[in-house]
């Protein structure tokens, strides 16, 4: 078998495991009946049409002839990594590393993102950044947050 | 007169200091949005989420309304400059010289700018009357009137129909998440107002800028726009004769499609384009290489469908796009609740908005014309420093809002799920549409079953539910008919 929308078909398998997801999920809960419906009516009844419009979409992708078979294309994976993981980072790096450790690493996933890192500029936006930062977050939201890292 | 009470009143908000900066600040930002392209008001506006919470609700509200409709002056801008550059562009591919990109420059920003009073005015006049009337809808009639916009959204998106369609299943799913069964499924330790910016900063905000990110225009770009002054932007008399009927086409057109459900600035746009085609029948050439009128029209009618999509979003709560629904999500972080009654509790806050779209249409001429440089010099900020810079300053703003790292966990893995969407060519629209109504839509169909003891076939017995159902119906099937499926795809290429 052949597919012939690579777009299709991912997103087919993507949308079935997403429904069976759910549907496990709101398995766990009462489901009642149309009439009187409990937490997981809504949940399951959606997560198996989700489930079934996946497999139309995946069987779709199977049967369909398109042009040049519908290719995912390139993947950003630089960008990819880098974002994720900066926003992944955020929250912890400023609660265990501190505003001032936190700030460089981010500016340099940041600008490694974009393919365009170099020292001179990150270090200046770091500065920047730290202040600006310090100024928003510290000075007038109040929030309290450790500056240097915090071992303990 | 109480009418221009009310609008007197609503200058006399939008003039205060605050407001006027927050004006000013959201026409800024927006034009700046548009001018660097790739990136959507969207994912900017999502972004930005997290700071709702810092200001009051009106500073906010018309700071957000400004960024959108500013956006389109600044792609309108973008777009004749770039016609500049030599990019391939749907208007005006003749401009040659700064003279003419000056005129082409000035007949968009005069055309918006037009649009953009004129659909104030309508907003003004219709966001009442359409409360007033969804006062008196029972809730099957809301079901069905929802059902309706999301088949909407549905056929609107490009793409496979079946895909839209599971796109919002998923939204309603994860919107089931965002609601009380949410916390029994354990999906997350988060409330409701922090889930719906957790998952609008990834799967709209970051996910767009890594999908971007490589191909975003630098500062390089800016080095081949030409120099257009002030009096190349005079226009001649003959161009204003041939420009203000194709602006009034505009403004009406795009008026309607903005309303429509799935609609926005870019059908708006899309459309008058081809109205425009149509009626310079026998000047089809003119209208793609710099004809008045083949300006006027489109711009004045992107502008028109951004600010008419706030009708009914203010009148019925309902959101016709994207933008719009970030918006609905937004006041309701600050607390209100969407529907046809927002306006009689929210009424200064609805005649501050109306009136701070004119404030922020004055802004945005004088922002687009005399000082058209300053975002052409602001586009050479490299993104090595831009990028870092939003990155971190809207990931700390989401930190000090949730106040534990578990909420940025999840906007990263709703980044991997927006960027997953983007490469699979699935909508996000859909699927946000599906988050923000469906918790309203359960309420609705809740409400419905428990006064007619778990009777469905009052949906199709009374008559406007029943018409909502049909109307959602055709639009499904309308897409399904071997024909039209032909024209949507040659729509979506075109556009």
């Amino acid at each position: 078998m052949r597919i012939k929308s690579q777009r299709d078909f991912w997103s087919g398998l993507m949308f079935i495991l997403l429904g069976l997801a759910f549907a496990y999920g709101a398995a766990g809960l009462r489901i009642g009946s149309a009439v009187a419906p409990g937490a997981g009516f809504f949940p399951l009844a959606l997560a198996v049409l989700l489930t079934m419009l996946g497999a139309v979409v995946l069987f779709n992708s199977l049967t369909i002839e398109r042009e040049g078979g519908d290719v995912v294309g390139v993947i950003a994976w630089r960008a990819l990594i880098f974002i994720v993981s900066a926003v992944a980072l955020s929250g912890w790096g400023l609660q265990h590393l501190g505003l001032l450790v936190t700030v460089p690493i981010m500016v340099v996933l940041g600008s490694l993102a974009t393919g365009g890192f170099n020292w001179k500029d990150s270090l200046a936006n770091t500065v920047l950044l730290c202040g600006l930062s310090w100024a928003v977050f510290v000075l007038w939201r109040d929030m309290s947050i450790p500056l240097w890292p915090v071992f303990f | 007169m109480e009418f221009l009470a009310q609008l007197q009143l609503g200058l006399q908000t939008a003039l205060t200091a605050q407001n006027l900066l927050f004006v000013g600040l959201g026409a800024a930002l927006g034009t700046l949005v548009g001018v660097l392209r790739g990136v959507g008001p969207a994912a900017v506006i999502a972004l930005l989420l997290p700071c709702v919470y810092w200001f009051d609700a009106m500073p906010v509200i018309i700071m957000l309304a400004a960024l959108y409709y500013g956006s389109q002056y600044g792609t309108s801008t973008a777009a004749m400059l770039a016609a500049r550059r030599g990019e391939a562009l749907p208007v005006l591919a003749g401009a040659q010289d700064a003279q003419k990109t000056g005129s082409a420059l000035a007949i968009a920003a005069f055309g918006s700018f037009v649009a953009g009073c004129v659909t104030a005015f309508l907003i003004a006049m219709l966001v009442p009357t359409l409360a007033n009337w969804g006062l008196t809808l029972g809730s099957q009639d809301y079901f069905s009137l929802m059902v309706l916009a999301l088949a909407g959204a549905v056929v609107l998106a490009s793409g496979s129909l079946v895909k839209a369609i599971a796109m919002v299943v998923l939204g309603l799913l994860l919107g089931q998440a965002n609601s009380e069964s949410g916390v029994a499924l354990n999906l997350h330790p988060m409330d409701k107002g922090l889930a719906f910016v957790v998952f609008a900063m990834g799967v709209f905000g970051f996910s767009e800028f890594i999908a971007k990110v490589a191909n975003l225009p630098t500062g390089s770009g800016a080095d081949a726009v030409p120099v257009v002054r002030l009096r190349d932007m005079v226009l001649a008399r003959v161009q204003v004769r041939e420009g203000a009927p194709a602006v009034a086409r505009g403004t009406a057109l795009g008026t309607l499609m903005g309303m429509l459900p799935g609609g926005g600035a870019a059908l708006a746009s899309f459309a008058a384009n081809t109205l425009e085609r149509f009626v310079a029948k026998d000047r089809v050439a003119a209208v793609g290489q710099g004809a008045v009128a083949g300006i006027a029209g489109p711009e004045s009618a992107r502008n028109a469908g951004a600010q008419a999509s706030f009708i009914p979003m203010l009148g019925l709560g309902i959101a016709p796009n994207a933008v719009l629904a970030l918006m609905v999500g937004a006041m309701s972080m600050k607390g209100m609740q969407s529907g046809p009654q927002w306006l009689s509790t929210n009424a200064s806050l609805f005649w501050g908005l109306v009136a701070s779209m004119w404030v922020g249409n004055v802004l945005l001429l004088a922002l687009n014309l005399p000082f058209v440089h300053l975002w052409i010099q602001l586009l050479r900020v490299p993104n090595r420093i831009l990028f870092p810079a939003i990155l971190v300053l809207c990931c700390f703003a989401c930190f000090s809002l949730a106040g534990s790292d578990v909420a940025l966990y999840w906007v990263a893995a709703f980044s991997l799920l927006g960027y997953a969407l983007h490469k699979l060519s699935c909508e996000p629209a859909p699927l946000l549409l599906g988050f923000m109504l469906g918790p309203q839509m359960q309420a609705h169909l809740h409400e419905a079953l428990v006064s007619t003891q778990g009777d469905l076939s009052s949906f199709v017995t009374q008559p406007l539910s029943a018409a909502f159902l049909i109307g959602a119906l055709i639009l499904i099937l309308s897409v399904v008919l071997p024909s039209v499926r032909k024209g949507r795809k040659q729509a979506f290429v075109q556009g």
